[in-house]
């Protein structure tokens, strides 16, 4: 991997806590970006606002981090005006899901030709650890002190069902399979997202018991459940446990895309 | 060879816009304001523009604002509640020194209101409704005529300052039908760009620094959080805080003389009629029907930077008369420049003035 010179050297040292997810999610972004040999003159990164929207901020490229929520609003301007350029957005969870929720199911039914890379730790980190649209039930954070009671959403199911052309789910645990699906993405003409479930030891690892970064990590592993896996045991008509979440590419189609390079 | 049209306002605004190289369009429907939407969405995609409906217009503003940042001349256009969805982005571009244009066809609020009638009422939030503190551009059109004219001009305005610049009209002015006179073509201003290798953020003496275009290899990080030269976020530091801010306030506040725009008439007068857009109609209408010297009239095209000096040429005032739409917002801030009492003739409702009133005005406490 030879991502590095995609890095702003002079606004190091980054904000990420130690044992952050995000740098590796935004490592797996350049990474696969740098295979597919896209110039840096004709890419563009786009944000919001909380620890993921900062990632645009250490990437040489020309970047936009915009306001809470909008990044996806954002960037449908930047690629149709400009369809020649690349345009990738790093957002979280409840930039994307909350705030943002309906320019990014808008955004899927367009098909407008982005890659959307959402760093999900399931809480706010940057306010200091409030409950998100996909902290999972019985968890606890500032605003759920009493474990969550809302039922969160399936990022992943809400872009398929909205009408994505390319819809993936990792962990920062699968860096390999991380890379490939954002590769994937990028290479896939209209609306491709990608979920990466993200460790977030300051505002959610320490709220419910996971001591250590690499128990956090582990959880991740553990209950991730393999999409053909995941599909065996409902052919089986067995019972798909529903602690795990599903991973793997969810979703490649061709429908009609906005924006396309011409 | 100029020609003559006979057009709505809305379409007017359109034309204007796309006379002057408008190319992309980010909005979202809303009464009195459609028309410029359903004009552009003709007509841009022959042009090798780009309309986009897009699902709000807080998205409509977020649209334009990325279009702009590719090189495009971006606008959008909205009403009273569109207008307040669209306030955090404004701050935005107010930030990001984000040249684009935002039309406002203003309707009778608070709320829902009244959509299909006409009111001034947002003039104050034109000038304050973004959090903290900061400057732009608004311009009153009171014709068809200059629907045309001063969308044209916003474009030039925008790209000069690196500003947003407002379009503050009226569904009046908006929904009438009148002659117009279209130009052969427009002298426009295009925004300069960044010299390479300079940074993106350090200006000269207009403040105003060169626009790095996404795409040509500038590399420039543009974040809404206080920033310095470089771009780069720098939120915690008070004297880079209080530079930034006053220099963006400072650019507009300071070039108030070049981008004043407002006519005299009678500057002798004691009475002094000051009105801009719509109500401009009837103030005509009045001093037509009563040639006298002794009625004065300031005529607004910009209002914000307010032109306060333009106040001082009336050296014989005994009292400035305001027309608005709205309970006296704009007469607030003439209150504040003159010593002589300033009368506000507000009124709601989405009807202009009669002649009648006004002159009842006038005759009153004379």
């Amino acid at each position: 991997m030879s991502y590095d010179d995609w890095y702003r050297q002079d606004r190091l040292p980054h904000i990420y806590c130690a044992g952050c997810g995000n740098g590796t999610v935004i490592n797996c972004t350049l990474a696969a970006i740098e295979q597919l040999g896209w110039k840096k003159d004709d890419t563009v990164f786009v944000s919001g606002i909380g620890c993921s929207s900062r990632a645009p901020g250490y990437i040489v490229t020309d970047s936009l981090h915009t306001t809470h929520g909008r990044a996806i609003a954002f960037a449908t301007g930047v690629k149709m005006a400009n369809p020649g350029l690349n345009v990738v957005v790093f957002t979280g969870d409840g930039d994307l899901a909350a705030i943002g929720g309906n320019h990014f199911i808008h955004a899927c039914r367009r098909n407008i030709d982005v890659t959307v890379v959402c760093m999900n730790n399931q809480i706010y980190g940057m306010t200091g650890g409030q409950g998100s649209p996909t902290t999972p039930r019985g968890c606890f954070s500032s605003t759920t002190p009493f474990g969550c009671a809302e039922t969160p959403f399936d990022l992943c199911e809400l872009a398929i069902a909205a009408g994505a052309n390319y819809v993936s789910r990792w962990t920062s645990y699968h860096v390999t399979e991380l890379e490939k699906a954002v590769k994937a993405g990028l290479e896939t003409p209209g609306f491709s997202f990608i979920e990466a479930l993200v460790q977030c030891p300051t505002a959610f690892g320490r709220r419910n018991k996971f001591r250590q970064v690499a128990d956090h990590v582990e959880y991740l592993r553990a209950h991730s459940l393999l999409r053909a896996k995941r599909d065996r045991l409902v052919e089986a008509g067995e019972r798909v446990p529903e602690d795990m979440f599903v991973v793997g590419e969810l979703a490649r189609r061709k429908r009609p895309v906005m924006g396309a390079k011409p | 060879m100029t020609r003559i049209e006979f057009w709505q306002g809305n379409t007017a605004c359109a034309e204007g816009a796309l006379a002057v190289g408008c190319n992309f369009f980010g909005g979202y429907p809303i009464t009195p304001s459609t028309e410029v939407a359903e004009h552009m969405a003709a007509k841009l995609p022959k042009k090798g523009g780009v309309f986009i409906q897009m699902e709000d217009e807080i998205a409509g503003i977020a649209s334009i604002i990325g279009a702009a940042w590719t090189g495009a001349r971006a606008m959008t256009a909205t009403s009273g509640p569109g207008f307040s969805l669209m306030m955090e982005n404004i701050g935005y571009a107010v930030m990001t020194e984000t040249p684009c244009v935002i039309v406002n066809v203003q309707r009778g609020g608070p709320s829902t209101g009244q959509p299909t009638m006409g009111a001034q009422g947002d003039m104050m939030q034109v000038r304050f409704g973004s959090h903290g503190d900061y400057a732009i551009i608004a311009l009153c059109p009171a014709s068809v005529q200059e629907m045309y004219e001063l969308t044209a001009k916003a474009f030039s305005l925008a790209d000069q300052y690196r500003v947003p610049v407002f379009l503050m009209a009226d569904e009046i002015v908006g929904h009438m039908r009148e002659k117009i006179i279209i130009p052969d073509s427009m002298a426009t201003t295009q925004r300069k760009a960044l010299v390479k290798g300079s940074l993106p953020f350090r200006t000269g003496d207009d403040r105003v620094p060169g626009f790095p275009q996404f795409g040509k290899g500038y590399g420039v990080h543009v974040t809404g959080l206080t920033h310095d030269e470089r771009g780069y976020p720098c939120a915690t530091n008070p004297q880079l805080h209080e530079a930034l801010v006053r220099r963006l306030v400072d650019k507009i506040e300071s070039a108030r003389h070049a981008i004043a725009d407002f006519d005299i008439i009678n500057p002798d007068a004691e009475q002094v009629f000051i009105a801009y857009g719509a109500p401009v109609r009837t103030v005509q209408q009045v001093m037509h029907d009563r040639p006298d010297k002794n009625i004065g009239f300031l005529r607004l095209r910009t209002v914000w930077p307010f032109p306060e000096y333009a106040l001082a040429e009336f050296k014989n005032a005994k009292r400035f008369l305001m027309p608005e739409l709205n309970l006296g917002q704009m007469a607030r801030e003439v209150e504040r420049h003159v010593r002589v009492p300033v009368i506000s003739i507000g009124k709601l409702g989405g009807e202009l003035h009669t002649p009648a009133e006004l002159v009842a005005a006038l005759e009153a406490q004379r």
